[in-house]
């Protein structure tokens, strides 16, 4: 349904800031696709490529079956888009803006109205409230009906849970789910590592470049190094103290735990255990774990900066 | 008083016509705690925020915040506090070297002490070479570490971040920790809100607001005990999605 290949970005008057470096991916058809990484990776300089509002330096595209470059009219009628920013009309209602993006898209709300109707009864008491006096997830939940409301067949969704809380995160990719069944192409950005698992596939995105393209579950079970999660009493001090030792250096917090990735294969539960009763910690404790989406990111991260 | 606090809040509210906002919080803030202050958009952070900034008055109730009334001496405390967020920090269009600048002639710096605090944050976040960069040009993580740096340059009583790590690598979000840690070392309060909940287990202290009330405040091992939960993320979703108010 999008097919990437060997795209090229860069910025400013001689091409001096790259953006996007050699990006080349496939998204399926129903698939939710996700592009992962973190701010300044350019995620946004390829959603505006695909939705064929800015030009790639070199490389081709298509969306739909569509070329980028020759075909950009036919793009733009069959994909919803809805950017990191919200873009809807600030002084216009909540209905109206609705309505607006119908009519411009050639069709009528009641026509598709199944596809935003779990998400239009949330907004439907403030119909009438200007976009702009919205809050933020309700700002999201509109202009994720503004995007659809045409049924677009693949749905560019950049960044829509930044800054939204962990329960209308949940929220909003339970909705996701509802438009795959429906049949939906859903390409997703997030810096949120956690809504990795909620994708078919993903891409881990640093820097411009594409670090990894997996399924969530295989680019957990093809991560090469044992990865052991670590509690003390505690954590500040056993961090510092782990991250002294050479083979332990690979040591980041991970919330309640931290983790170290072995990147030498070298340690075991009971060593690392040892070390730290040695250095009087109490309530230890070790595990070898799985390790998480974003352990795979930060070890590929280092990898990718060191090249 | 056996320990200093940084901040006190008592019945603290706000309304705007019919709607509280804040709805009698209380909570106290100990010197060099690191305070997690959580909830879903529309719980009422920002409002609490500004007036714990003096940036709003309160409706009803008390607060002080590094010693000074928040109804009568709110210069006072601006003079006392740092401030960064991810949607503002500092000025795009500025040099690395201008932007300590301008915020250290903000916080009021003597000529002298403004160089050498200028001297020594560029050193130690190895900045050197980048004194005389545009701001905007540099990576996202890199601007949030020196917009920390440069709101606690002046030595304040209290920092409050809003959401400092929103975006950010997660290398550069766990360096960006450690910074908080060394800040809280050297006896500086932190209060910090954030839509990450690993980042929650590493506050000394959470509160988490649903409906401009403060629904639970203790160290998040408690919390996880208190609501049997294997982790923040839980003890969150169970509070929030009790949330009445729409956040429409």
């Amino acid at each position: 349904m999008i097919s990437i290949q060997h795209i090229n970005k860069s910025y400013g008057k001689k091409g001096e800031i790259p953006a996007l470096h050699d990006i080349s991916l496939e998204v399926k058809k129903g698939e939710v696709f996700g592009l992962i990484g973190p701010d300044g990776a350019g995620k946004t300089t390829l959603f505006r490529i695909l939705t064929t509002l800015i030009l790639p330096d070199s490389g081709s595209a298509s969306v739909a079956g569509f070329d980028i470059i020759t075909q950009y009219k036919e793009i733009r009628r069959c994909v919803g888009y809805m950017p990191g920013k919200f873009s809807l009309y600030q002084d216009l209602s909540v209905e109206e803006n609705l309505s607006f993006y119908a009519t411009i898209f050639d069709t009528t709300v009641e026509a598709n109205y199944h596809l935003i109707k779990d998400i239009y009864d949330q907004l439907a008491p403030f119909k009438t409230r200007r976009a702009g006096a919205l809050s933020g997830g309700m700002k999201q939940k509109l202009a994720l009906c503004c995007a659809l409301i045409h049924k677009p067949t693949v749905l560019f969704l950049d960044e829509p849970t930044t800054g939204v809380d962990v329960v209308s995160r949940k929220e909003f990719w339970s909705m996701l789910d509802k438009l795959k069944k429906d049949g939906i192409t859903i390409f997703v950005s997030t810096p949120y590592m956690d809504e990795a698992s909620l994708c078919d596939r993903i891409a881990l995105i640093q820097n411009g470049s594409i670090l990894s393209i997996d399924t969530p579950s295989g680019l957990i079970q093809n991560f090469k190094y044992p990865v052991f999660g670590v509690r003390t009493d505690n954590m500040t001090t056993a961090l510092k103290q782990l991250s002294q030792q050479p083979s332990m250096q690979n040591i980041f917090p991970f919330g309640e735990y931290m983790h170290i990735i072995d990147e030498r294969s070298t340690l075991s539960v009971e060593q690392i255990s040892r070390f730290l009763s040695e250095h009087q910690h109490q309530n230890i404790d070790v595990q070898q774990i799985k390790p998480e989406v974003e352990d795979v990111f930060i070890q590929l991260m280092k990898e990718n900066n060191s090249q | 008083m056996s320990e200093q606090l940084s901040i006190t809040a008592s019945q603290l509210t706000k309304r705007f016509g019919d709607f509280y906002a804040v709805d009698h919080i209380s909570f106290d803030v100990r010197k060099g705690e690191i305070f997690g202050f959580l909830g879903a958009n529309g719980a009422g952070k920002t409002t609490a925020m500004r007036m714990l900034t003096g940036l709003s008055i309160p409706t009803s109730g008390t607060a002080t915040v590094a010693g000074f009334d928040v109804y009568t001496q709110s210069e006072e405390i601006k003079k006392k506090i740092g401030y960064m967020s991810q949607k503002f920090s500092l000025y795009q269009d500025l040099k690395v070297a201008e932007n300590i600048e301008f915020f250290g002639g903000i916080y009021g710096l003597s000529k002298s002490r403004l160089k050498e605090a200028s001297e020594k944050l560029l050193h130690t976040l190895g900045f050197e070479h980048e004194a005389q960069a545009i701001v905007g040009s540099l990576p996202l993580g890199w601007k949030q570490k020196l917009a920390f740096s440069i709101a606690i340059m002046h030595e304040p009583a209290i920092v409050f971040l809003d959401e400092p790590t929103g975006g950010v690598d997660p290398i550069t979000r766990r360096q960006f920790w450690n910074m908080i840690y060394e800040a809280a070392d050297k006896g500086i309060t932190i209060f910090v809100t954030t839509h990450y909940m690993d980042e929650a287990e590493y506050c000394n202290r959470v509160a988490i607001m649903v409906d401009g009330k403060i629904e639970a405040l203790d160290q998040p091992k408690v919390l996880k005990q208190t609501f049997h939960a294997p982790n923040m993320e839980d003890v969150f979703y169970q509070l929030a999605r009790k949330a009445k108010r729409s956040d429409g």
